[in-house]
C-alpha cells in the first residue's frame, strides 16, 4: 500500500467545517434542552435517539472523512459493530428475566 | 504477485509470505489510517460492552436508579441547573472536534505553524475536560457515591459511572498526549517529506473520543 503520493489529500473548504461544528452545537443544545424542559416517557427516548444518531453521523461522515472514503473501506469499519445490536437484544432479554425474578422473590 | 500463483514456501515462512502477498482490499488508504480505524472498531466494542453492561444493570435492578437530572445539577449563582457541568463538557468536547478538523485542514494545506497551533488548542481543551471530570467525580465521591452503592438509588449507578465515564476520561487523556507529541512534531517540521497524513490519523482518534461521548451523553447522562 504504498500508494500515499498518488493519492490525492483532501482538500474541503473550511467553511463546511463550521457549518458540521455549529450543527453539533444546535444538537447538543437540542438534547440538552430535552433534559432541561424535562420531556418524559417515549417522546424523551426518542428524541436523545435522534439527536445521537445525528451528532454520530455528522462526525463520522464529516469530521472523520468516512463520506470520502472507498465503499470497500467504509462497510469493512462500520458493518461490524452491527453485532452490538445482537448482544443488546440478548442482553434485555436476560436482563428483563432477571428483573421479573428480583421482583417475584425479593420484592 | 498475483492472485493465481501458486504457492512457493511451506511452514512458517509460507504463513508469513502468504499473509504479506500484497493484496490489498483497500485502495487509497495508507496502513497507519487503516490500524487507526481497525483500533476504533476494537474500541467501539469495548466501550459497547460497557454501555450494554450499564444497560443490564440497570434494567435487572428493582431500586430506582438516581436521577442523573439531579446528581449532576449545580447551583451557579444561586441558579439551581440541572445537568450543566455535563452540557458544558460536552460542548467543550465538540469544540475540541471543531479545531482538530481545522487542524486536519491546515495540515493538508501544508501550514504546520497553524496545524501544531490548532493541535495544541485541541489538546487544552482535552485537559479543560478532564479537569471538569475530575471536579464531578471530586463532588461524587463527597456525596458518599461508591462503586459498591450510593444514597440516591440503586448500587449499581456508581459502578457504571466510574467505569464508563473513567474509561472515557482515560481515553481523553491519552489522546491529550498523543496529541501534544505529534503536534511538536509537526512544528518541528517531522513531516515535511512524508506529508501531513497523521494529522488525520491523530484527528480520527480524537473524533472518536467525542463520538464515544455522544453515546455516553445520551444513554448514561440523559435516559
Amino acid at each position: 500500500m504504498q500508494n500515499n503520493t498518488n493519492t490525492q489529500p483532501q482538500q474541503h473548504p473550511i467553511s463546511l467545517y463550521f457549518k458540521v461544528w455549529g450543527l453539533l452545537f444546535v444538537l447538543s443544545s437540542f438534547s440538552y434542552l430535552v433534559d432541561y424542559l424535562q420531556l418524559q416517557g417515549i417522546l424523551r427516548w426518542s428524541l436523545i435517539l435522534v439527536f445521537m444518531f445525528l451528532k454520530a453521523g455528522l462526525i463520522i461522515a464529516v469530521f472523520m472523512h468516512m463520506v470520502w472514503e472507498r465503499i470497500a473501506f467504509t462497510l469493512a469499519i462500520l458493518s461490524p459493530p452491527l453485532c452490538i445490536l445482537v448482544l443488546i437484544a440478548l442482553m434485555a432479554s436476560e436482563a428483563s428475566y432477571t428483573n421479573l425474578n428480583r421482583l417475584i422473590f425479593f420484592g | 504477485m498475483d492472485n493465481t500463483s501458486q504457492p512457493t514456501t511451506s511452514g512458517m515462512n509460507g504463513l508469513i509470505e502468504d499473509w504479506v502477498s500484497d493484496k490489498d482490499a483497500f485502495k487509497n488508504v495508507s496502513w497507519g489510517k487503516t490500524m487507526m480505524w481497525i483500533f476504533l472498531l476494537s474500541d467501539t466494542f469495548i466501550f459497547s460492552c460497557f454501555l450494554v453492561g450499564y444497560m443490564s444493570v440497570r434494567m435487572t435492578t428493582d431500586v430506582p436508579w438516581p436521577n442523573t437530572s439531579e446528581v449532576f445539577a449545580l447551583t451557579i449563582a444561586g441558579e439551581h441547573i440541572p445537568l450543566i457541568l455535563i452540557a458544558i463538557m460536552t460542548f467543550v468536547l465538540i469544540t475540541s472536534s471543531g479545531t482538530m478538523a481545522m487542524a486536519v485542514n491546515c495540515g493538508y494545506r501544508r501550514q504546520r505553524k497553524q496545524a501544531a497551533i490548532l493541535m495544541l488548542v485541541t489538546a487544552v481543551f482535552g485537559v479543560c475536560f478532564v479537569g471538569m471530570q475530575a471536579f464531578e467525580w471530586t463532588k461524587l465521591i463527597e456525596e458518599g457515591v461508591r462503586p459498591w452503592g450510593n444514597p440516591m438509588g440503586a448500587p449499581q449507578f456508581g459502578a457504571a459511572f466510574f467505569m464508563i465515564t473513567g474509561f472515557h476520561g482515560f481515553h481523553v487523556s491519552i489522546g491529550v498526549i498523543y496529541l501534544t507529541v505529534v503536534a511538536l512534531k509537526v512544528l518541528r517540521g517531522d513531516y515535511e517529506e512524508r506529508g501531513y497524513e497523521i494529522v488525520e490519523i491523530t484527528g480520527l482518534y480524537w473524533h472518536f473520543v467525542d463520538l464515544v461521548w455522544v453515546f455516553i451523553f445520551a444513554f448514561f447522562y440523559l435516559w
